[in-house]
């Protein structure tokens, strides 16, 4: 059984809560950011390019047996690391399940600042483009 | 008078803050730089005391407000040494006053001619002129830069031509701290009579240009960077040159007479000058420029160089680092990576360590693209910075080496 959306964000988050400060939280993020799935070196295109990043994001989906599995990259360390912990609660979930998750865990980890616009690291825009690859695919389902 | 960083950085409330728990290290002077006291107080003093419309009451509060925001432009003229009061147009800052010229000259360019700008300017000194050159379908030409970060001034001599009508280039570059030879670039210019807009929104904070000995034709800057409050800012303009530029917008204050059939426009400044301008801001702008000069901004720049020569050589210490803009003319700013690193991870770790920098493209793509790099990492200094100041980023920068490599 797939752990659900919520049940993945529980568990990072607990994760997270045994670290005391900024440095170790960090060390650990870069640390996942070395085990993104990787996004496979022909998607590694324009296309797959998530814009209102500093630093560059790719993210590519693929639809197998109902459920979305996402594979990404970034040239920025830190920005991998996010990567990896998003697609540890997004990737090989059906598409219905990532449109309705919310990503308060997002605050709850630590990250809260790489929320703000003027981060301009995308994780927002990340966010948004898990979800609109979600609602694709959750369309193309539905016909 | 002696300098003393102690004693200044008493006028600027904000240094005694902490971020992230360590005290605050603003490295990030080149995007704006922090206010003294008395600036933050004149704007205070404006609203509590003599708030009132300018240029229009006949009350007193009114004359009063009009008096002393026309003292700031008289202090602005004279600060630059410009020829008349008239010739300083307040505007919101660097871009809005590079979208005047730009603006203007889209009526006045035709197919054919030329203009220049260089291969290091600010988007906001190249998106105007391109905005321009569709407009009118003139040509733009770009004067190349080499590997040091230094114009080539052989290339801009080929380049000039009786077709070249306008030159735009930044006095001090804000992604590499260069500075430019702008004397002879717009001598040249002026063989070919050709004019001349200087972006000196990094350059005033540190130098004091001349406007009438540098025979500069437009001169534009920012307050927010010299010590003044955002939102404000000058187009220098030679007043016969400004006399022929169409206005930018309608509305009140750059009238002279309306009825439905014409409207005639008011002189110069005005005509620049639509609407309810940034009163308190022009004001504090004033107020800010009284307070560098007290300090002296030769003072400011041999100090400001001493940080730069410090920085520089700890930097070079760090194995793999690479400063791009290594010419000798440059003010306190140094744009580096490290090997292997990206930028932005280097810029969140420094953060977390009270250490504020500017990572990314300064809003310079060009130049990215003549480096290859995706950006860099960007310290710029103040005259109120200090050398254990630079000690404490060195540390942050060799910490996030550690923790990123
Ligand atoms: C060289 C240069 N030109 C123009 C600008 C734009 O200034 P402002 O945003 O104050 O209009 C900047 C600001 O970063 C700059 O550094």
């Amino acid at each position: 059984m797939m752990m659900t959306i919520e049940s993945i964000q529980e568990e990072i988050i607990d994760e997270f809560s045994m670290f005391d400060d900024w440095m170790q939280r960090y060390e650990y993020m870069i640390d996942l950011g070395k085990s993104v799935p990787l996004i496979s070196n022909s998607n590694k295109t324009d296309d797959h390019l998530i814009k209102g990043c500093q630093s560059k994001v790719w993210l590519h989906a693929a639809l197998e047996d109902g459920k979305i599995v996402f594979t990404a990259d970034s040239d920025a360390i830190i920005t991998k690391g996010i990567i990896a912990i998003l697609l540890r609660v997004f990737s090989n979930q059906k598409p219905e399940n990532i449109l309705a998750a919310n990503t308060n865990f997002v605050d709850e980890i630590g990250l809260k600042e790489h929320l703000s616009l003027t981060r301009a690291n995308g994780l927002v825009s990340m966010i948004k483009q898990l979800k609109l690859y979600a609602l694709a695919y959750e369309t193309q389902l539905k016909n | 008078m002696s300098f003393d960083v102690q004693k200044i950085r008493q006028d600027f409330p904000i240094l005694q803050r902490k971020v992230n728990g360590y005290p605050l290290v603003y490295f990030d002077n080149a995007a704006t730089s922090q206010k003294p006291q008395v600036v933050i107080d004149s704007i205070v003093d404006y609203y509590s005391n003599y708030n009132a419309n300018i240029h229009r009451g006949v009350h007193s509060l009114s004359q009063e407000a009009t008096d002393v925001y026309e003292l700031a432009r008289e202090k602005i003229k004279q600060h630059f040494n410009a020829k008349h009061n008239h010739e300083i147009i307040f505007t919101s800052g660097t871009t809005h006053s590079i979208n005047i010229v730009a603006s203007g000259y889209s009526e006045i360019l035709q197919k054919g001619d030329e203009v220049i700008v260089s291969a290091m300017e600010h988007h906001s000194n190249i998106v105007p002129w391109q905005m321009l050159c569709e407009k009118t379908g003139a040509v733009l030409k770009v004067i190349p830069m080499n590997e040091e970060g230094n114009l080539l001034v052989s290339d801009y001599d080929t380049i000039l031509s009786s077709a070249t009508k306008l030159v735009f280039v930044n006095h001090v570059s804000n992604a590499l701290g260069t500075i430019n030879p702008i004397k002879e670039i717009i001598e040249k210019a002026h063989q070919y009579g050709a004019k001349v807009l200087i972006d000196g929104a990094q350059a005033c904070s540190h130098i004091l240009p001349d406007f009438q000995d540098l025979d500069v034709d437009f001169y534009v800057a920012s307050a927010h960077k010299m010590c003044g409050p955002t939102g404000v800012g000058f187009l220098y303009g030679k007043s016969e040159l400004l006399n022929i530029l169409p206005p930018y917008q309608g509305g009140g204050e750059m009238i002279k007479e309306v009825t439905f059939k014409k409207t005639t426009y008011a002189e110069l400044p005005h005509k620049f000058e639509a609407g309810t301008p940034n009163i308190s801001g022009g004001i504090a702008f004033g107020v800010a420029l009284d307070y560098l000069s007290a300090i002296g901004i030769d003072a400011i720049n041999s100090y400001e160089n001493e940080l730069l020569n410090y920085a520089t050589e700890k930097l070079l210490e760090i194995e793999g680092l690479k400063i791009y803009g290594t010419g000798k003319e440059k003010t306190a700013v140094i744009s580096f990576n490290i090997e292997g690193i990206h930028p932005y991870d280097i810029g969140t770790i420094v953060d977390k360590l009270g250490v504020a920098v500017r990572t990314g493209h300064h809003c310079a793509q060009p130049i990215m693209e003549f480096y290859k790099i995706p950006g860099t990492v960007r310290a710029s200094f103040a005259f109120y910075n200090t050398k254990k100041e630079i000690d404490i980023f060195i540390e942050a920068i060799k910490k996030a080496k550690m923790m990123l490599s």
